[in-house]
């Protein structure tokens, strides 16, 4: 990355492995859990918290040396919440149909912890421009995460990705694909408590090739 | 200059500035976009009545609207008239399709009130196709249909869609695999409304028994599809006096 100095370009590239919101971290679990049925949804609420969370931890971020230690959590909510209800309202005026699959979203990303928690840990005591990129780095490393499970998610419980079957055409009489020799779609895989499963293997796959994650007894 | 951020002065003066600067950024976005939120949702149901009566620019899998620049020529085309029903009364009203369901169904908590029923009536290929708008509850919030049947009430299509149901299921309500199994389907059995159940494991899974008020559900949503049950059942009723019109007519 010539563009970013070796520190900047750090706090883009850490949140994607050793330092991840989901795995590391563990923020926005809630999100992770609740929309990743679908590969689709994982995708668009991934890029609406990277904008979120890139223009939220920049207004923070300059308004860091004046806003008062006593209401700091009600400011940062105040700053998401104003965020998100511009994204919502611009959406619905210029890109109706999008805004209908981001509905459920928006609400959403008010409560995803991972928000207030880069606002609180980072934005805080950080200038604008490295607060961006924190920003950037954590909603990346977020979105990761969320498109690896609801890939499985999707892949497993309903045969398709994006929507479109890939594992062949699962209707009792005209089976085709893997369904012809007897594969099923677990439904199971569509309820929240897998996508808890698959983000703790992703963790145990992590710990397992990077040691020193593992904490020390 | 230091601030003395910690004070409960400087507090009370942040929280005030901050409320007014924000408050007046939103209500001035609110207030600008506001005509062009409107129109899209007028123009959302056009398209959304055109489709139930077949009128889409639907692919093999999804569902695709009849395209935002065409859609009112469309409209003034294949929908013939616009009726509003309040109790007997039956009159002609070419802005019926922009009855708030919402709001008349919240009016007729009220006894004394008669509701307004608007439905469109369309024609295609020689084809009538009567269309009418309900709404409901689903698991999260409100979930609303366009139903085109013919003189027997007989669904033609079915156009349904959800304001916040979960991705992946119950939001699939508005997927032609669900959407597509009303066809066909009846909703009154001689003379007595049944209206159509969404039901699990009725031996159907083909739909190929139009007769049975049932149409499969969804597996993981069964508040959604009782929803959709409900909603069919307790809003479409209050059209069958005007059917039965219709028949004796």
């Amino acid at each position: 990355m010539g563009l970013l100095s070796k520190k900047d370009a750090k706090l883009i590239m850490d949140p994607l492995s050793d330092d991840n919101p989901i795995t590391i971290q563990v923020l926005g679990i809630c999100s992770a859990l609740a929309i990743t049925a679908e590969l689709e949804a994982a995708i668009v609420m991934s890029i609406s918290v990277l904008f979120v969370l890139g223009m939220g931890n920049v207004v923070i971020s300059l308004i860091r040396n004046i806003i008062p230690p006593k209401i700091r959590i009600i400011v940062q909510l105040v700053v998401v919440a104003t965020l998100v209800i511009i994204v919502d309202l611009v959406l619905k005026a210029f890109a109706y149909e999008l805004s209908k699959t981001l509905s459920v979203f928006v609400g959403l990303i008010i409560t995803n912890c991972i928000i207030m928690g880069r606002f609180e840990a980072f934005a805080l005591g950080n200038g604008p421009w490295r607060a961006f990129l924190d920003g950037v780095g954590n909603s990346l490393g977020y979105g990761l995460i969320l498109i690896i499970v609801g890939f499985f998610r999707e892949l497993l419980g309903s045969g398709t990705l994006l929507g479109y079957p890939v594992l062949g055409n699962p209707i009792k009489g005209e089976l085709t694909g893997v369904y012809a020799l007897g594969y099923e779609n677990n439904g199971f895989m569509l309820l929240s408590p897998m996508a808890l499963i698959i983000v703790g293997l992703i963790i145990w796959v992590q710990r397992s090739r990077n040691k020193t994650l593992i904490e020390e007894e | 200059m230091a601030l003395k951020t910690d004070k409960n002065s400087y507090t009370i003066v942040f929280a005030v500035i901050m409320v007014v600067v924000v408050g007046t950024i939103l209500a001035y976005a609110a207030d600008s976009l506001k005509g062009r939120i409107t129109e899209n949702k007028r123009i959302e149901k056009q398209q959304n009545i055109l489709y139930a009566m077949g009128i889409n620019e639907n692919d093999e899998r999804s569902a695709i609207f009849v395209s935002k620049a065409e859609v009112g020529n469309k409209f003034t085309k294949y929908i013939t008239k616009q009726l509003v029903i309040q109790g007997d009364q039956v009159t002609e009203n070419a802005e019926a399709y922009l009855i708030d369901i919402k709001k008349e169904q919240a009016a007729a908590k009220d006894k004394s009130y008669q509701r307004r029923l608007p439905l469109f009536i369309g024609e295609n290929e020689g084809n009538t196709f009567y269309i009418a708008p309900i709404r409901g509850k689903g698991l999260w919030d409100a979930i609303w249909a366009y139903v085109a049947m013919d003189k027997d009430m007989i669904v033609q299509g079915i156009f349904l869609d959800h304001k916040g149901e979960t991705p992946g299921l119950g939001a699939n309500i508005n997927q032609r695999f669900f959407m597509d199994d009303f066809t066909g389907e009846h909703l009154m059995d001689d003379n007595t409304f049944q209206g159509i159940s969404v039901a699990k494991g009725n031996g159907d899974p083909k739909n190929n028994n139009k007769t049975d008020f049932k149409i499969d559900a969804i597996a993981g949503s069964t508040i959604t599809g009782d929803g959709v049950s409900a909603m069919i059942k307790n809003d479409l009723v209050h059209y069958v006096p005007y059917f039965k019109t219709l028949k004796n007519n």
